[in-house]
């Protein structure tokens, strides 16, 4: 529980060293902020490195398909009520990224990591973590990630032996049955509205009932565990019964549900719900997430959705009609190289919004929009489709390096 | 056809929707209502029968454990096999087209009767998973132009006798066997490995399910500028590599 005092032993000093030296002469060479690469070499050095800078603190692991990064940082902030706390909070979440982040931890008392999906059971045997939120699991990148019912297999088999408190969403089957191999899980009921990968029961594969907000599987008796937080439209609800009201500057429905995970977090390490939310309340935007810039006359606001799960919240937070939306989407290796997905994303939600397309793949946007039967228009570029909307706010909305590729045009 | 105009039924959805094939669905029923023709999107969840008077059944991609117990459900069901008795017209894609043959290589590493709808068979391959676009040319008998698509499985799908090859590749893996064939079909039934969806990126093979399950030879025409803008891009690029 102390502060980051105990003395590293002088090979893991060493490897932070070079780890340091690598980033510089990345960084350097123009090629982003080095941190993977440090952690890379620092690894090599030393492959218990994470371990030994994560002994002095208490750390939270944050995994999920969507909301890991927002979810970290909410966290951070909450945590920052009671100590200081490091964080890699610019979303390199596998473990060369985590080692760099946690090398630069300095005097801090708690170390709050977002960690990727298919790492997390790796990260939290190295580090093992004070208590680990899980927020949902579905379809993302399907032509390089495992199958989403197999991670969440991974999850359990590796959490199965975890001492941490296990903070995890009850509305989403696959990750109740991550979570549910472990002694000590806080049930949070988060929301989840996408549903089209839990339909099968993924203990026995029955076929899942769904009635209103609950399920169950109505052959094996899997079922939705009783949460004892909850998110009730504006508020957080905590197992006492009270309820915090949530006023995030961040937009929509996932973020409340991320708030609330994130509260249910800061309880376990003692951080009461309303101090921890009224910390939540300065974030504004999240690695450039939800960020408004103002571009040609006209107020953008970035959103970043990479996968169908991702697409269906955003859509739910958006101005209504006659908002205009840009829409951008590539399919570079980071996104993954197959566009059918765009498929598993209902379009006929935009209908009334004037929208352009841009992007790589701008002409799958096209097709797919065209069957949904809503107007379109096909754009060069974001400044061309930035032109063609009225002045005033316009929600642009983009997959993963077509988001990069719209804050660097619109200078944010 | 009914009163109610085509019956286009979507074969599980809860197993077997994992890869954006429902998107097949949404082009067949939009092409179909830009002809002004009527139709009747059937969705059915593997705890329900398959309806036997559907006129269009389409079957998409799934992972491994869904593509075993879809394969367990529609054998107990029957529904699909009478459907295909009753003259419907099938067109299935990656774990769906290899539940319509003899047998596969289930989740569990064991032979897994199909429906035997075509006159295949699969097994699972030894080398790595064909990931990536593919660019065929379709069987000349069917007079389409090249098929477009995207791959993502580790299946080795055989053609027996009865079987033709939906079409030969020219980039890509196709049936994974090595002799080129891609897909299978004999009067009625088809199956492909093509994911993109397949029938987004060829919106002529479309077009071939409605005139079948109509019985006519020709349609009207449709707009189909951008999914000809698609195809001119994505062959361009599968030919073309970066």
């Amino acid at each position: 529980m102390a502060g980051n005092t105990e003395p590293l032993p002088p090979r893991a000093k060493l490897a932070v060293t070079a780890g340091k030296a690598a980033a510089a002469v990345s960084r350097a060479a123009g090629r982003g902020s080095g941190s993977v690469i440090g952690g890379k070499v620092a690894l090599r050095l030393d492959p218990d490195l994470l371990a030994k800078l994560a002994q002095n603190l208490d750390v939270v692991l944050v995994s999920a398909t969507n909301g890991k990064t927002t979810t970290t940082r909410l966290i951070a902030e909450a945590l920052r009520a009671a100590g200081p706390v490091v964080s890699n909070a610019l979303g390199a979440n596998m473990p060369a990224g985590i080692t760099a982040a946690l090398a630069g931890s300095g005097d801090a008392r708690y170390g709050v990591i977002e960690v990727d999906e298919k790492y997390l059971a790796a990260v939290a045997r190295d580090v093992t973590p004070k208590a680990i939120a899980l927020l949902n699991l579905s379809r993302d990148q399907l032509d390089r990630a495992a199958e989403t019912r197999m991670l969440a297999e991974h999850w359990r088999e590796g959490l199965s032996g975890s001492k941490a408190v296990i903070v995890a969403n009850a509305d989403d089957p696959l990750v109740v049955w991550a979570a549910s191999s472990s002694p000590n899980v806080v049930w949070v009921a988060a929301g989840q509205e996408w549903k089209d990968d839990a339909w099968s029961c993924p203990a026995c594969g029955g076929v899942m009932q769904r009635p209103g907000d609950d399920w169950f599987c109505g052959e094996c008796g899997f079922r939705r565990p009783t949460p004892s937080w909850a998110l009730s439209g504006d508020h957080v609800l905590d197992p006492h019964g009270s309820a915090w009201p949530i006023r995030l500057q961040l937009p929509g429905r996932a973020n409340k549900a991320n708030a609330t995970t994130s509260a249910a977090v800061a309880a376990a390490f003692g951080v009461p719900p309303q101090a921890a939310l009224e910390r939540m309340y300065s974030v504004t935007a999240v690695a450039g997430r939800y960020d408004v810039v103002s571009f040609q006359g006209r107020e953008i606001r970035l959103l970043l959705a990479k996968n169908p799960a991702g697409w269906l919240e955003t859509f739910s937070l958006i101005d209504g009609p006659p908002a205009p939306v840009i829409l951008a989407v590539n399919a570079r290796g980071a996104d993954g190289t197959d566009t059918s997905w765009l498929w598993d994303v209902d379009y006929s939600r935009l209908a009334g919004h004037p929208i352009c397309v841009i992007g790589d793949r701008k002409l799958d946007l096209a097709v797919r929009l065209e069957v949904a039967g809503v107007d379109f228009q096909v754009c060069e570029n974001a400044a061309e489709a930035v032109r063609q909307c009225p002045p005033g706010r316009i929600e642009a909305i983009a997959n993963y390096t077509a988001f990069q590729d719209l804050r660097r045009v619109v200078g944010n | 056809m009914s009163e109610s105009g085509l019956r286009v039924v979507w074969v599980y959805p809860d197993l077997l929707s994992t890869y954006g094939d429902q998107g097949n669905v949404l082009v067949v029923e939009r092409r179909a209502r830009q002809r002004r023709l009527g139709v009747q999107r059937i969705d059915v969840r593997s705890d329900q029968p398959i309806p036997t008077s559907g006129d269009i059944y389409l079957v998409g991609g799934g992972e491994d454990r869904p593509q075993r117990l879809a394969a367990e459900r529609l054998r107990r069901d029957g529904g699909l096999n009478r459907a295909v008795d009753n003259g419907a017209i099938v067109f299935s894609v990656c774990a769906g087209y290899q539940i319509l043959g003899h047998e596969f290589v289930n989740d569990l590493g064991q032979r897994e009767p199909g429906l035997g709808l075509l006159d295949v068979t699969s097994t699972r391959g030894e080398g790595e998973r064909c990931v990536g676009d593919v660019l065929a040319d379709m069987d000349e008998r069917l007079g389409l132009p090249q098929l477009t698509g995207f791959e993502n499985h580790q299946g080795v799908t055989h053609l027996g006798p009865t079987a033709r090859p939906l079409a030969r590749v020219r980039l890509g893996r196709g049936n994974g066997t090595g002799d080129g064939t891609e897909g299978a079909w004999n009067d009625t039934v088809f199956g492909t490995y093509m994911h993109g969806p397949v029938l987004a990126r060829n919106p002529q093979i479309a077009d071939l399910l409605l005139k079948l399950a109509l019985d006519v030879n020709a349609l009207p025409p449709a707009d189909d500028r951008w999914y000809e803008a698609l195809r001119a891009e994505r062959i361009a690029a599968a030919t073309q590599p970066a």
